[in-house]
């Protein structure tokens, strides 16, 4: 029984018990901290949504729950739709570069179908929900040149009618596209990307 | 000198870490006789610490609502990603928290680990004993099933036993007219932070204590009365530090084994530790056919039924109960043998543990039973061998026939 | 004062209590595997039509049934009549204030009955059903006796009377014997029963399988862990004589 066997087989062991004591506190850890993981009822509750869009006039918006959030559906007009490509020089991002849009609204209507805006109606400055201000021109209280868009009360921040954000805005980036997908013309599935979208 | 090692010095200026360290694990010395009855100390620190990490799991998804309680429960049971797992740690620790603590006190009355000049650790114990049991009962209240509302009904209608305060007293106590609502939010309170808190308060003074003085063994020989001259340190002792952690994380993972054996095969343990009842929700209006507190608190339940109603009050059983645990305290007091452990004792001692040992586990069972004729006068029986282990004591303890103790310990 | 007597006299009277409802009847084995998810998937669909018209499961959701191999757009077909989405919980058609006053009892939620009842009365229960014209519904039940619930799988059962005998001076019922044949045989009907509270033991505890498995793997980590620190432990204690 030499000392330096014993020393040696004594390390092992430590060493060995260590690893093993690791794996068993790493095996305790791993489902408590996993259980602060959304619960099933969250997942529920943050589920898809589906929104029947056939009532949505031209020029009208719908606004739904999803996850908690505002999310609004906006049927543009052809007039609507012409405005979006006059104006990006007054707006931070007006090719979508930063990433708030699955990459299938990466252009310059943000949206799958053309005249369909989905976007998720909370201000990315400080969390408001701006208010709609749809119509072009003077009369909700904008400038003359206003083609129609989103105006956050809270500190000002002004949106087009694809959610970007204008330069100047308290808010630095485009308003948020939630995945989505169309069911049918008539449904709209959102929170969920189109598979092989 | 190495970074590791500067950094030592800086914390050891202004914080007793090494001292600390070699006082209490590397240069604490522990007799070197003992046996499988010491294990328990520490297991018992082990569940108290899964209690409590389990226990701040549990409170992330309970409500402590009336209305929402035992649906929480099955929240946490169906809807929590491995909620089921963090419940039945749980629901396992209360149990074997108090199967390790019987060990330990066990082992304690087997050795002498009362007796002079230990006195205070075993006075800081049986208070432990206390808070653990009122932890439990408060715990059990919050699933909010059947067992729950009536166990926690019976327990508190006890108070209004007391002569002239008792329905005040219970009134204060439930915070309403019934146990409902306002019953349920403050035993949370008591249950998650208040005694948890005192808990830990004496765990900590019992170590201390324990550690003052120096552990008791198995022979019940003082280790500190043969030092080495040079060294200063008992012939009888070894470091804590490496030799009991060691031979502790052994006595761990074997009781790992067991718990995780029933927590993944049996964690209803066919009704002891789970009550088939608590999976019904509380009605006040439905009482279940047969009202039992969980096994732990069984004996004294059985020593509370025993005693015969005085002038028409049941506060006399109340008055027994609370003694069969008050008894306790005066321990180190009753017994005044010239030996501690049980293996110098005579024979009188060790028919008075055995008849003790039989009264408190038939005491135990009679209390998940219904209350008979028969089983009343057994329990009486009982009862009064249980008393007569510790009030008897000072004579028998006085004239049994002991054994020399030996210089050192034996093994 | 007067409340602790009353306790107390219930605690006495327990015994009494439970002769009446009926515990000494003797209870058959129900026949659990919850390895079979056919089994499982058949309890589910006869849960979900005939149980949850009037007792709810309020703590199961839809969505859960995935465990028993079935996929949402199955269970969305095939199970959700009273809930929209996959991920609620199967709550009950009826309200609790019409429970109340058409059987005198609101219907317990079943999501744990078999937690509290246990497997063997819930299969016994279900097939001891027999025509009482005493009882409102027009049926009693010899495992629970005077129930409120009527028997809603009838049709399919047929309809059991009881046959009495004489014990001493009093008549006591000896068995059931079907008088009217239900829409199946009865070895079908007990198969059908053994199927729903086969789903029901599921339902009780959904994580059960999960966690025997684990179980099985955290002991023989154990078993390994415990083979290393015994050989630690003996390996200082060579310094100890």
């Amino acid at each position: 029984m030499s000392q330096g066997l014993d020393k040696s087989k004594r390390t092992f062991l430590i060493a060995a018990t260590t690893a093993i004591g690791g794996a068993a506190a790493a095996g305790v850890a791993v489902p408590l901290v996993m259980s602060m993981m959304p619960s099933a009822r969250a997942k529920a509750a943050g589920a898809p949504v589906e929104v029947d869009i056939s009532k949505v006039e031209p020029g009208m918006m719908l606004t739904v729950e999803w996850r908690g959030k505002p999310v609004w559906v906006v049927n543009r007009t052809k007039e609507m739709l012409t405005l979006l490509g006059n104006h990006d020089a007054a707006l931070s991002d007006p090719k979508s570069e930063v990433p708030q849009q699955p990459a299938y609204c990466q252009n310059a209507n943000r949206s799958i179908k053309p005249e369909y805006l989905v976007a998720v109606g909370i201000c990315t400055h400080l969390g408001c929900s701006p208010s709609e201000k749809l119509q072009a021109g003077a009369g909700g209280g904008m400038a003359a040149d206003w083609p129609g868009g989103f105006f956050c009360p809270c500190h000002g921040s002004r949106f087009d009618l694809s959610a970007r954000v204008y330069a100047g805005s308290p808010a630095p980036i485009n308003l948020q596209i939630p995945p989505h997908q169309y069911l049918s013309d008539s449904q709209l599935l959102i929170g969920v990307d189109a598979k092989g979208a | 000198m190495s970074a590791l090692q500067k950094l030592m010095t800086w914390v050891d200026d202004r914080f007793p870490l090494t001292a600390t360290y070699k006082a209490h694990l590397s240069e604490y010395y522990a007799p070197k006789n003992f046996n499988f009855w010491y294990f328990f100390g520490s297991l018992a620190l082990l569940v108290l610490v899964l209690q409590i990490v389990t226990g701040i799991f549990l409170t992330m998804n309970y409500k402590p609502d009336a209305a929402l309680a035992f649906a929480s429960v099955e929240y946490i049971m169906r809807d929590v990603d491995w909620g089921w797992l963090i419940r039945y740690m749980h629901s396992t620790g209360a149990s074997m928290f108090f199967v390790v603590v019987y060990l330990h006190m066990f082992r304690g009355l087997m050795y002498g680990s009362y007796r002079k000049p230990r006195e205070l650790i075993w006075i800081f114990g049986v208070l432990i004993y206390l808070a653990l049991m009122a932890e439990a009962f408060m715990g059990y209240l919050l699933p909010w099933g059947q067992m729950s509302f009536w166990g926690a009904q019976v327990i508190i209608n006890l108070f209004a036993a007391v002569p002239f305060i008792g329905d005040d007293l219970s009134l204060w106590i439930r915070g309403d007219y019934v146990i409902g609502d306002a019953t349920l939010n403050r035993f949370f309170a008591f249950h998650v932070i208040a005694v948890p808190l005192v808990l830990l308060m004496l765990v900590v003074v019992h170590l201390v204590a324990l550690h003052e003085v120096g552990s008791n063994n198995p022979d019940g020989v003082e280790i500190k009365k043969h030092k080495d001259p040079v060294t200063h340190i008992p012939l009888d002792g070894i470091p804590f530090h490496p030799y009991y952690t060691v031979k502790d994380i052994v006595g761990v993972v074997v009781f790992l084994m067991i718990f995780t054996a029933i927590l993944f095969f049996t964690p209803e343990m066919g009704g002891w530790f789970l009550e088939k009842d608590n999976f019904v929700p509380a009605d006040p209006f439905k009482t279940p056919e047969h009202i039992a507190p969980l096994w732990y608190f069984t004996p004294f339940y059985a020593i509370l039924r025993a005693v015969p109603p005085l002038f028409g009050s049941q506060f006399p059983g109340v008055v027994a109960m609370g003694a069969a645990i008050v008894v306790m305290f005066f321990l180190p007091w009753l017994d005044r043998s010239p030996v501690k452990s049980i293996r110098y004792r005579g024979p009188i001692y060790k028919a008075m543990l055995a008849i003790f040992i039989v009264a408190f586990i038939g005491l135990g069972y009679l209390g998940t039973q219904p209350s008979t004729p028969i089983a009343t006068w057994i329990a009486r029986v009982f009862s009064v061998m249980y008393f007569s282990f510790f009030l008897l004591m000072p004579w028998y303890t006085a004239i049994d026939k002991t054994k020399p103790e030996p210089e050192r310990v034996t093994g | 004062m007067k409340r602790f007597k009353t306790i107390l006299f219930m605690l006495a009277a327990a015994p009494v209590l439970a002769l009446a409802s009926g515990h000494d009847v003797h209870l058959d084995k129900a026949p659990i595997d919850l390895a079979d998810h056919e089994s499982l998937q058949r309890g589910a669909r006869v849960f979900v039509n005939q149980c949850l018209n009037c007792h709810s499961a309020g703590y199961m959701r839809y969505s859960r049934l995935q465990d028993l191999g079935l996929t949402e757009d199955q269970i969305k077909e095939n199970l959700l009549f009273a809930a929209e989405k996959p991920g609620e919980t199967m709550a009950v058609a009826m309200s609790k204030a019409n429970a109340k006053s058409w059987f005198g009892a609101t219907p317990p939620d079943l999501t744990v009955i078999s937690r509290s009842r246990g497997a063997d009365w819930l299969y016994t229960y279900l097939r001891s059903f027999y025509r009482d014209d005493s009882r409102p519904t027009g049926w009693n039940n010899l495992v629970f006796d005077k129930v409120g619930m009527p028997h809603v799988l009838w049709s399919l059962q047929g309809e059991m009377v009881a046959v009495h005998k004489k014990v001493g001076e009093h008549e006591v019922i000896d068995h059931l014997e079907l008088a009217k044949p239900g829409s199946v045989t009865l070895a079908q009907y007990d198969g059908m029963v053994a199927d729903l509270v086969n789903y029901l033991v599921w339902m009780g505890e959904p994580a059960k399988m999960q966690r025997q498995q684990l179980g099985l793997l955290v002991l023989g980590f154990l078993a390994v862990f415990f083979v290393v620190a015994y050989y630690l432990k003996k390996e200082f204690w060579k310094d100890i004589h």
